[in-house]
């Protein structure tokens, strides 16, 4: 095992968490902010990939079809706080995961209706192929720009959050909603916004890593799992706890999978330290997970006290 | 007619329908029917087990797919080894559901009594999020483990074997399941009638009063929990025996959520809202599916339109809310 080849896992390991920190920060803003969880957010990474896909394939253009995907996720995000969500937040968590497992079976096969049942395929753009040499490794372009594109909308969010009227009253919206009800913030208008730019950040991250997967119905689901996980390590409803939370999952995960079967392979035969090593290696992060919750039940970060 | 005597009503119902159609169905020489009625009959035992955390505890746990895919392992390993003749760990594999039931309530207890202990430790979402991660962990675990067929699954070719009857053929796999089924509505029902049950509601409805008149929260939960997985354990087992055939899917996330969704269309907390969900369920399924390849988008509407609009299922549509809620 070389020393490029760590750094290189590494390095994937903080794409992959940035990745799932554009997925968490919507999740935990909605639960933070309404107190709702959120199961069908992976649907609308998926539209967001899909579009995303559909649309470059239409014009050739990878970034107008990024657009396309953001605009359409945070469209169907808007539409689907209108219609279903907002009944939910006044309901328990058991009526929240059934409702949003429904629209999960509505937006999935929804998609399938119009898109088909195969996969889309979506090239890297031009300007982002290939590899650059950063010393130790030569590393793909495309992943390194998706850890320059986490860190920005990571900064762009906290500046939204920290710095300005609307990133003001989403956080007067997570103390005390009554309280800024009362003080003549529509507050309806204020979750939309707030579902919608979650929505927005899902369809981003799916139209990104759509660039590197298939894009099929049922993509999201998976990463929707892995950023509950991210939320409950960093503390639901914290932004930081959401960055920490990711790139933890992230590198962990990559790490340990490329890791434990060589580990292994160090006192067993070959064969079984691969079997052991990656079924280990699979389980680590509901296993972080779980110890969090077992010693912080309020995760790394809680956001209320 | 009051409430509680339309529901017994409702129930009594529903024990004829799920017993007639198939007789009918034998009958006509229907063995699909049949199937089907058993695999209604067996979703509806796992459903009771989460019931009895979900519906009489309110511990919402969004993994109970792992005790069902810890029976159903239980089932394919026993006959896997009794049909290859090797041991495992120091036994003889077996093809008697008799024994594969007790050791796969004993494995899905023991693993519910361990999730149970740490996940009670929470609550709310958190929770509901440690239990997915626990059967998450199953999930992955079954999906890598190459001795048992990964992520193939592991085929049971020949069906386990139960005394007097022969499990080939479709009625008698039915009436097993029936039976099975009835005794675990009777552990559901006598389970609510004790003081147990009712310490367990009790704890359900407001904790702080329950604590206050002597009763241990922590401990009347894991109780249940525990029970709760090992009935669904016991349906995994039995899933495996009519399906010949145990994969990692059976401790998928979405399996966690149909069970959740079998409660929620029946009525949560009711004697026979697992049946009736699974009912709904695989008759949607197959009606749905024939009609058309999306039918998921339909059961997707069906069930948004109960969360919103009919809070109480099926059962509570016709027979109202229930006594004690």
């Amino acid at each position: 095992m070389s020393l490029a080849l760590l750094f290189e896992q590494l390095l994937n390991g903080v794409q992959f968490g940035l990745v799932l920190f554009l997925m968490s920060a919507g999740l935990t803003l909605v639960f933070g902010v309404m107190g709702l969880i959120n199961l069908a957010h992976g649907s609308l990474y998926m539209i967001g990939a899909f579009l995303c896909a559909a649309v470059a394939a239409a014009t050739g253009n990878f970034w107008l079809g990024l657009m396309a995907g953001i605009a359409a996720a945070a469209a169907a995000g808007a539409l689907i706080e209108i219609a279903v969500i907002r009944r939910l937040y006044d309901r328990d968590h058991l009526d929240q995961v059934l409702a949003t497992f429904a629209l999960i079976l509505i937006l999935s096969e929804g998609v399938r209706m119009v898109f088909g049942p195969f996969p889309l395929y979506l090239n890297v753009p031009d300007s982002l192929r290939g590899t650059v040499n950063l010393g130790l490794v030569d590393y793909s372009v495309y992943r390194l720009a998706l850890i320059g594109f986490g860190v920005a909308v990571a900064l762009g969010l906290w500046a939204l959050i920290a710095k300005t009227r609307l990133g003001i009253r989403i956080r007067a919206g997570e103390s005390d909603r009554e309280m800024i009800a009362a003080l003549g913030v529509n507050i309806r208008a204020l979750y939309t916004i707030v579902f919608a730019l979650g929505a927005a950040l899902a369809g981003l991250a799916g139209a990104l890593v759509g660039a590197i997967q298939s894009v099929q119905v049922g993509m999201g689901e998976p990463v929707l799992i892995l950023a509950f996980v991210v939320i409950v390590i960093g503390g639901i409803g914290s932004i930081k706890g959401a960055m920490v939370g990711a790139l933890l999952v992230g590198i962990i995960d990559t790490m340990g999978r490329f890791l434990l079967p060589r580990i292994f392979g160090a006192f067993m035969e070959t064969s079984q330290a691969m079997g052991v090593g990656s079924a280990l290696a699979s389980m680590l992060i509901y296993l972080l997970m779980a110890l969090v919750l077992i010693f912080r039940p309020k995760g790394l970060f809680p956001a209320h006290g | 007619m009051d409430n509680t005597r339309k529901e017994w009503l409702l129930n009594a119902g529903l024990a004829i329908a799920l017993f007639a159609v198939p007789l009918w169905a034998l009958m006509a020489n229907e063995p699909f029917i049949i199937t089907l009625a058993t695999r209604i009959a067996i979703l509806a035992i796992a459903a009771v087990g989460l019931n009895i955390a979900l519906g009489l505890g309110g511990m919402v746990s969004f993994g109970h797919a792992l005790y069902l895919g810890i029976g159903g392992y239980v089932a394919g390993i026993a006959a896997f080894h009794a049909f290859n003749g090797t041991p495992v760990m120091g036994l003889s594999g077996t093809n008697q559901m008799l024994p594969i039931w007790v050791i796969a309530m004993l494995f899905s207890g023991a693993v519910a009594a361990v999730v149970g202990a740490l996940s009670l430790r929470t609550s709310g979402i958190f929770f509901i999020m440690i239990t997915l991660a626990f059967a998450q962990m199953g999930f992955f675990f079954t999906l890598s483990w190459p001795a048992y067929g990964g992520e193939d699954g592991l085929p049971i070719f020949v069906r386990n074997q139960f005394p007097g009857m022969n499990t080939a053929r479709p009625w008698d796999l039915f009436l097993i399941a029936y039976g099975v089924l009835a005794c675990a509505l009777l552990v559901f029902a006598l389970t609510r009638a004790a003081r147990f049950g009712a310490a367990l509601m009790a704890i359900r409805q407001n904790p702080d009063r329950a604590a206050a008149v002597g009763i241990s929260p922590y401990g009347i939960k894991l109780v249940a929990f525990i029970l709760s997985g090992m009935i669904t354990g016991l349906a995994g087992a039995m899933m495996a025996d009519l399906t010949r055939f145990v994969s990692p899917a059976m401790m998928a996330w979405t399996m966690s959520g149909e069970l959740i969704v079998i409660i929620i269309l029946g009525g949560v907390g009711r004697l026979f809202g697992p049946v009736v969900g699974a009912a709904i369920l695989v008759g949607f399924e197959v009606f749905f599916g024939g009609l058309t390849e999306h039918w998921k988008l339909w059961l997707g509407l069906v069930l948004l339109a109960v969360v919103l609009f009919a809070r109480g299922g099926f059962i509570g549509l016709i027979a109202g809310r229930a006594q004690n809620d």
